[in-house]
């Protein structure tokens, strides 16, 4: 620690080139950030406590397969469950028919199941008297300046109404907020599945997919078995997994993000050791005379070699650390800038950690050549300049 | 001033990259070509030649500082270019998937086809329209089909939980004649009325179990594999089997169907056969060509993965130009006498920032090569698999290293190398003769 002031004038002799070295350091720690945030809301996506206790029961045939309504009175009755709701797929796009709008139809214990989403009470009870009220999620209604009691014009891609047009017409009736910032229904909006059964001619009482809640977590795996047990050999076999595995799954289907993030990051880390090494390489070299001063004045070769190593760590703490704090101030306002469509980007503890390892650990890795040749530096030969 | 002067200079640089960015590969030969006759004629082009000679001549000694610039370089376009294959790749496989002279035509205002539900009456009316092309017996190429999705489960998974959704596809005898991509690989086609399968290559690849005459359960049903087709298209990533039989499967006692495909007498077939149909109070349908309609679907995927590629590229950009800098910096400065000398004995400012230009440049175009080099021998015919939006299955899809894909990372690299040769080359200009000559 004495040696700081001495580590820190070495690493600002050349201040250009250290100035030049430290904005590439915090380029590749800037895309670390970015792309670890991205990573890790795809892996944590649907691992909220809430989540962990929600079972998501569909067709085992296929998403687009529908289910009998007369499960979920069955399904209620199963030992562990807590409660039932339903779900439709509503396929609603908003102005242009190819901006899609996530829409559903649910039943009217929908938000029962999912305590992460907070409606006021007064506009949750506005939308239970009004058949053809809906729900819509506090980033959409910022999105489009909607208002309470606005009629809201949806087109369904599916569905027709009773005239037979897919020109659906509601009333907005609350706003859905999410308490943790996690929940998709910030961004959705939902309708009474009872409108929907009985406006369009094409359902007919049927269900897109159940979410239950289980009364135990541990319990979790012995209630899917048996909620599937109960459709086992029908026509409409079911496939009921919890919210965490589901999601996993859907994501997994989207895109291997975790391949792309990680090769991305290799090729990135690669450029930057090959390039602040050779800086290092460079700021010894120049400095050989003056480390064979030190070491006539008595430093030993040990802490000649601590303090090239240091040197070149600090480097790479400095870039890290204004890298990722770079990123922290853009993902924060990532929200505002997407229109909501990232919610949860910010850097968490786990990026922070992961990214000061790997300052260190490049640290160390470029400083080591450098500072062994620091070591080994025959006092005589290098003041001689040989 | 010499602030504003510096600001003045990066804007230039910045609005001449842009520039740069954009240009099609005649104007970089035009570039060239004006540059060489440049050296070749006149005075401060041959004097540029000579010190642009000595510098390349002396790569050898500065090899280490040297592969910094083409390796920081050759890390940036090889991830640009991998991005770049892979939305090229993704459109081009729906491209593919589409030609103007076949047409789909879905019920008014769906997304895609699964959303979309013709009855039995539409198809017929469809099947009678004018404009379509006939097969040697007369029957109209039409081709009604059937889109479901199953799910099954994927390779290097574990059965219960890795499941895909993949794109189960009814189709009639027509459709061989009206998707003449399609051909069978292996096995044989299905036999009508039975619960047979044929399988698109790409479907083979990513789901497990699916080789000929194995079976497969979709839902609580027992299909028999029989065939393995390929198309080279979209439909590659498809199971294939006999509409009545997908119909009984997913929606019993009906007889409708998802879209219809039409080949038609030609491209310019097209107008009359929509005008027909759209006019048709019959009917309520949506006319598309599969060009089109193909298109549109992965526009939106294609140019995320564009986007994603250039905010990457352009932040790993930042920090190669970075890294360019200091490495021409320092060469600047070990051969700042070397410098000073030449113009001490009449060289002018010109030729030694053109010089040293040049050098950046092609140290960048060789890290460019070497970039998409690489990029094209690791990913070129990669294969990968998304869902698309608006779609029941995934789409496999290989990374296509096209030459256009190649001239962009190309063209980034010298931009790179340009900005990261301007600022030394300038200071190499402006030193004092005598100061630099002094200097040790």
């Amino acid at each position: 620690m004495k040696y700081l002031h001495l580590i820190w004038a070495a690493l600002f002799r050349r201040k250009t080139r250290t100035i030049l070295t430290l904005v590439s350091i915090i380029a590749a720690f800037l895309l670390f950030g970015l792309l670890d945030a991205v990573r890790v809301s795809f892996a944590e996506a649907g691992q909220s406590a809430n989540g962990a206790e929600r079972l998501q029961t569909g067709s085992k045939l296929s998403f687009i397969q529908t289910l009998p309504m007369a499960l979920q009175a069955r399904m209620a009755a199963i030992d562990g469950v807590k409660d039932v709701a339903f779900v439709n797929w509503f396929g609603g796009a908003y102005q242009d028919p190819h901006n899609q709008v996530f829409t559903f139809a649910v039943s009217e214990n929908y938000l029962d199941v999912y305590p992460e989403v907070s409606v006021d009470p007064g506009q949750r009870k506005a939308y239970s008297d009004d058949l053809n009220g809906i729900l819509a999620g506090e980033v959409l209604v910022k999105k489009y300046g909607w208002k309470i009691g606005d009629k809201i014009p949806l087109q369904s891609q599916i569905f027709p109404n009773k005239e037979g047009s897919k020109n659906w017409s509601f009333t907005l009736r609350g706003i859905m907020k999410s308490k943790d910032d996690k929940a998709f229904q910030s961004q959705m909006i939902v309708l009474h599945w009872k409108n929907f059964d009985e406006t369009t001619p094409y359902n007919r009482g049927q269900v897109g997919w159940y979410v239950s809640r289980v009364k135990d977590v541990n319990d979790a795996d012995r209630v899917a078995k048996a909620i599937d047990a109960l459709s086992a050999n029908s026509d409409h076999e079911t496939k009921t997994q919890t919210e965490q595995a589901a999601t996993r799954n859907w994501i997994k289907q989207l895109a291997d993000i975790g391949l792309i993030v990680t090769s991305i990051m290799g090729a990135v880390f690669f450029t930057l050791i090959l390039l602040t090494g050779n800086t290092m390489m460079q700021a010894v070299r120049e400095r050989t005379s003056e480390l064979a001063v030190l070491k006539t004045i008595g430093f030993s070769n040990g802490s000649v070699l601590g303090m090239v190593l240091a040197e070149s760590v600090m480097l790479l703490l400095l870039g890290g650390l204004i890298g990722l704090a770079l990123v922290s101030i853009i993902n924060a306002s990532l929200p505002a800038m997407s229109g909501g469509m990232i919610t949860n980007a910010a850097v968490g503890w786990k990026s922070w950690g992961l990214g000061i390892v790997l300052a260190l650990a490049i640290g160390i890795v470029i400083g080591a050549l450098p500072a062994s040749r620091a070591m080994r530096l025959n006092i005589v030969d290098a003041l001689a300049g040989r | 001033m010499k602030f504003l002067l510096g600001l003045l200079t990066f804007i230039v640089v910045i609005i001449g990259v842009i520039g740069f960015l954009s240009l099609p590969w005649q104007g970089l030969l035009l570039l060239l070509a004006l540059l060489g006759a440049w050296m070749w004629l006149t005075r401060p082009g041959q004097q540029s030649a000579q010190v642009t000679g000595i510098g390349v001549g002396t790569i050898g000694q500065r090899l280490g500082s040297s592969a910094v610039i083409v390796i920081g370089i050759a890390g940036v376009v090889g991830v640009l270019v991998a991005m770049l294959a892979m939305a090229n790749g993704y459109s081009e496989t729906l491209r593919r998937s589409g030609s103007d002279d076949t047409a789909i035509v879905m019920r008014g205002a769906s997304a895609s086809e699964v959303s979309s539900v013709l009855g039995h009456d539409a198809t017929v009316v469809i099947e009678q329209a004018p404009g379509i092309a006939k097969d040697d017996a007369g029957k109209p190429l039409a081709s009604p089909e059937l889109v479901v999705a199953a799910n099954l489960p994927m390779k290097g998974g574990d059965s219960e939980n890795d499941v895909g959704s993949v794109t189960l596809r009814g189709i009639g005898d027509m459709a061989w004649k009206v998707h003449s991509n399609a051909k069978i690989l292996a096995g044989r086609t299905f036999t009508p009325g039975l619960r047979e399968l044929v399988v698109g290559k790409g479907a083979q690849r990513q789901y497990a179990g699916l080789d000929v005459d194995r079976e497969v359960k979709l839902g609580n049903q027992t299909w028999k594999v029989v065939g393995v087709f390929a198309s080279g298209d979209a439909m590659e990533s498809e199971l294939w089997g006999d509409a009545d039989v997908v119909m009984s499967a997913y929606r019993p006692g009906g007889s409708s169907r998802s879209s219809v495909f039409v080949r038609l007498t030609g491209v310019d077939a097209f107008d009359a056969f929509k005008a027909a149909l759209t006019s048709d109070p019959r009917l309520q349908v949506d006319v598309d060509t599969t060009a089109n309609y193909f298109g549109k679907q992965g526009e939106g995927t294609s140019k995320m993965i564009r986007a994603i590629g250039f905010v990457v590229g352009a932040i790993m950009a930042i920090g190669a130009i970075f890294g360019a800098l200091n490495t021409m910096f320092a060469a600047v400065a070990v051969r700042a006498r070397e410098i000073a000398t030449l113009r001490a004995i009449g060289f002018r400012g010109v030729p030694v920032v053109v010089a040293i230009m040049l050098e950046t440049m092609l140290l960048a175009l060789i890290g460019g090569a070497l970039g998409g080099l690489i990029a094209w021998l690791v990913f070129n015919g990669y294969t990968a698999s998304t869902m698309t939006a608006g779609t029941t299955g995934q789409l496999m899809f290989e990374f296509k290293v096209a030459p256009a894909v190649l001239w962009t990372g190309i063209k980034w690299a010298l931009a790179i190398g340009f900005i990261g040769g301007l600022y030394p080359a300038l200071r190499a200009a402006r030193l004092p003769v005598t100061t630099a000559l002094r200097e040790s």
